[in-house]
């Protein structure tokens, strides 16, 4: 990759029809691809989260925050490095159940890779595992050489920062403050 | 309580209205005619000017916002009308003009069938828009209006589009004005870093070379009496970029004059020669900076700006002082001592006389050969007392008008600089004039850039807006020949064009003209085009091969100026 470092951008914004679109465009531009994006409600009513993975280098990771930042309708945007993350993606894997009984223990390989088994029947089955995306892959080659994988799906990164506060609570009452202070100026 | 119910389109008007709204330019269409047929109750408060192409109508909205400082407002239809505004929308997103869209849109449930005159506006401009929306009911539309406005005009201003489906045009709603004061997910004004603006300020104090670069945040900022202030306390030298120019007027003692591409020789030399170079709601432009790598090495930047978005994407700062230049240029200007620089003043006279030795003289004053591009501005300028609002459209008669025209009073130049549009000049000079209607509005266009929107003098017809049009035919594709000249062998690929008779178009308008190709008969026929009533066309046919000097070829240093004739 060319000495580059995935980042993980984290976006609070409003939940407004085509903001993604904004978004994307912002990367697009700069002709940087998105590793992976996860879009969901944050802990806040209103306010949705993306989470965006992208390899790039700091100067231009930097200069694309702030153009997000920019857009009406982001609250605040942000990025880390791992080492300033905790982040998990889940995968999922469809395999056919005959064939894996064929392997004796299913145990075994769920209690390796901590993953679940979400649903069975005689004809298939499915796990799910959570973790980073090495621990998804180490998984899902496992189970492609010995059993044969039919489907395989993995999210896009979840995740949270090492620091103690969601920053965007801090953002969120400074920008209350000033609307109490613009409502009593302009009654 | 119920108050009386409207329909959308009409909510449209008295939102318009609500927000002090008197102009809009624009063109009716197949979605668009309800908004039109309620603008026909209204068209006593809103004057509207019925451009020929809607891209003429983004341009003019441009004009008049730029002379006047409101916002300008564009109503077209769907389609075709929305999409012929782009090149306007991105050429205000460049240049931070704040104009307002309101597109028609085909009917809510016919969207994304590709039904007739649907497109997808909103999906196509948002990368050129600060804020684009679809109104989806009609309770929205108050609201959605007073948000375009208040995106579009506040923090850097810049373009905002409403697309407007037809449905919601005649559904009916009980209409409130609305009035914001902020949207939460938009600072419009960064907050003023109290420690950055003390090392602003101690910087500019140990400096003993320091250098201004203006742009146009000053006059977005109604910062001009501040500017001077601050750079009279500091005795800084200062240079403009395009659209920085007139902030300061020409003659103001410490006006150095223009920077870049084709600016003046001292203020880009002195850019790689000063200690602290002060940017001043400027975006460092690659036609500013050439080779970024070679900018300015030696100098300690400081760096004013309300788009925190601006600081270190082309030039990395020493300093960035934050937010609108009216609160942040003064609280600097506390902390400055007065200074005294008249040693590095002094610097950019030599290079001042040799600018004039080896361009200025020759171009301004020819003894003979043909009219030249240089002194055509010079002598309309002087016959304007310098009080004229400059439009220019883009190319070589930009960068003469730019150079040469000069300025007494702030807003009175309108061009196209980031994005550089041929066929800007002509619908943004009506513009400027409905913008600026006391002021005369001279534009300079040569003869491709007025063909891209000639269609324009129809508007001028229509409405009776007093535009002194000035253009300089030279039956090239002036700017791209020069290139073609110096860089490409003189291989004038596709530059030379074969022209139609101006003044018969002029005419056929009702517009009065003269050509001109003798030098002695250029004074009378500018005086004649200022004491014409109305609109002018003044055609001067200028030197076929002029060439604009002093020049910085692209992606060049900055010091590596050509000259020519050395």
């Amino acid at each position: 990759m060319d000495n580059k470092t995935l980042y993980t951008i984290t976006v609070f914004s409003e939940n407004t029809v085509g903001l993604l679109n904004q978004i994307t465009i912002i990367f697009t531009r700069r002709r940087l691809n998105i590793e992976t994006l996860s879009v969901s409600p944050s802990a806040i009513e209103g306010i949705h989260k993306f989470t965006i993975t992208v390899f790039s280098d700091s100067d231009t990771i930097t200069k694309v925050v702030k153009q997000i930042d920019k857009r009406v309708g982001v609250i605040k945007a942000y990025c880390n490095t791992d080492e300033g993350l905790v982040h998990q993606e889940i995968a999922m894997y469809k395999v056919a159940t005959d064939r894996l009984l064929q392997l004796g223990s299913i145990e075994d390989i769920v209690s390796r890779y901590n993953a679940h088994v979400v649903e069975m029947t005689r004809d298939l089955t499915v796990f799910s595992k959570t973790g980073h995306h090495a621990d998804t892959q180490a998984m899902f080659k496992e189970l492609s050489e010995k059993v044969g994988v039919l489907q395989f799906i993995r999210s896009g990164r979840v995740a949270i920062t090492r620091e103690k506060v969601e920053r965007l609570s801090d953002m969120l009452a400074v920008m209350e403050e000033k609307i109490r202070r613009d409502r009593m100026q302009y009654g | 309580m119920s108050e009386k119910q409207i329909t959308g389109s009409e909510a449209l008007m008295q939102a318009l209205i609500n927000e002090g709204v008197d102009t809009l330019f624009g063109y009716p269409g197949g979605q668009a005619i309800p908004l039109y047929d309620k603008l026909y109750n209204y068209r006593d408060s809103l004057r509207h000017i019925l451009v020929r192409h809607e891209q003429g109508a983004t341009h003019a909205a441009q004009g008049y916002a730029r002379t006047s400082g409101r916002v300008g407002v564009v109503m077209v239809t769907s389609g075709p009308g929305a999409t012929n505004t782009i090149t306007g929308i991105a050429d205000a997103m460049m240049d931070s003009t704040p104009i307002v869209v309101v597109a028609g849109q085909q009917a809510s449930p016919l969207l994304g069938t590709d039904a007739f005159q649907e497109t997808d506006l909103i999906g196509i401009t948002h990368p050129i828009t600060k804020w684009a929306y679809q109104i989806r009911s009609v309770d929205e539309v108050a609201w959605a209006v007073a948000q375009a406005f208040y995106i579009a005009s506040h923090g850097r201003p810049g373009p905002v589009v409403l697309d407007f489906p037809k449905d919601v045009q005649t559904a009916l709603t009980e209409f409130k004005p609305h009035h914001i004061t902020h949207i939460r997910s938009y600072v419009p004004v960064p907050e003023m870093n109290a420690k950055a603006v003390a090392e602003a300020a101690r910087l500019i104090n140990s400096a003993e070379k320091p250098l201004a670069l203006v742009g146009q945040g000053v006059i977005l900022g109604n910062a001009e009496t501040e500017l001077t202030t601050f750079l009279r306390k500091g005795d800084i030298p200062a240079a403009s970029t395009f659209l920085g120019l007139s902030a300061l007027p020409s003659d103001y003692p410490l006006n150095a004059g223009m920077i870049g591409m084709h600016g003046n020789i001292a203020p880009n030399l002195k850019t790689n020669e000063c200690d602290v170079l002060i940017a001043i709601g400027m975006r460092f432009d690659d036609r500013v900076t050439g080779n970024l790598k070679t900018y300015a090495p030696q100098a300690k930047v400081i760096h004013f700006d309300i788009d925190a978005a601006e600081i270190d994407k082309n030039v990395k700062t020493t300093v960035a002082v934050d937010g609108d230049v009216k609160e942040t240029l003064p609280a600097v200007t506390r902390l400055l001592r007065e200074a005294n620089h008249t040693a590095w003043r002094d610097s950019f006279k030599p290079l001042n006389n040799r600018e004039t030795d080896k361009v200025i003289r020759a171009e301004l004053f020819p003894a003979d050969g043909p009219v030249r591009m240089g002194e055509v501005v010079n002598r309309v300028s002087d016959a304007t007392g310098h009080d004229a609002v400059l439009v220019t459209d883009v190319g070589q008669n930009q960068m003469m008008a730019l150079r040469y025209f000069k300025f007494s009073r702030t807003r009175s130049v309108v061009t196209s600089g980031g994005l550089g549009t041929m066929g800007f000049g002509l619908p943004a000079a009506i513009g400027a004039k409905l913008g600026a209607p006391g002021r005369t509005v001279c534009l300079f266009v040569g003869d491709g850039g007025l063909q891209m929107t000639i269609q324009e003098l129809g508007t001028i017809m229509q409405s009776g807006v007093e535009v002194k049009i000035i253009l300089m035919n030279n039956s090239y594709l002036g700017m791209v020949r020069q290139w073609q000249e110096l860089f490409f062998n003189e291989r004038y690929s596709e530059t030379p064009m074969v022209n139609p008779d101006f003044l018969k178009i002029a005419d056929a308008y009702n517009i009065p003209g003269k050509r001109v190709t003798n030098r002695a008969d250029l004074d009378a026929a500018i005086a004649e085009m200022l004491t014409t009533q109305g609109a002018y066309l003044l055609e001067v046919v200028v030197e076929q091969k002029g060439l604009v000097y002093p020049m910085i070829p692209a992606g060049a240093c900055i010091t590596d100026m050509l000259l020519g004739n050395e």
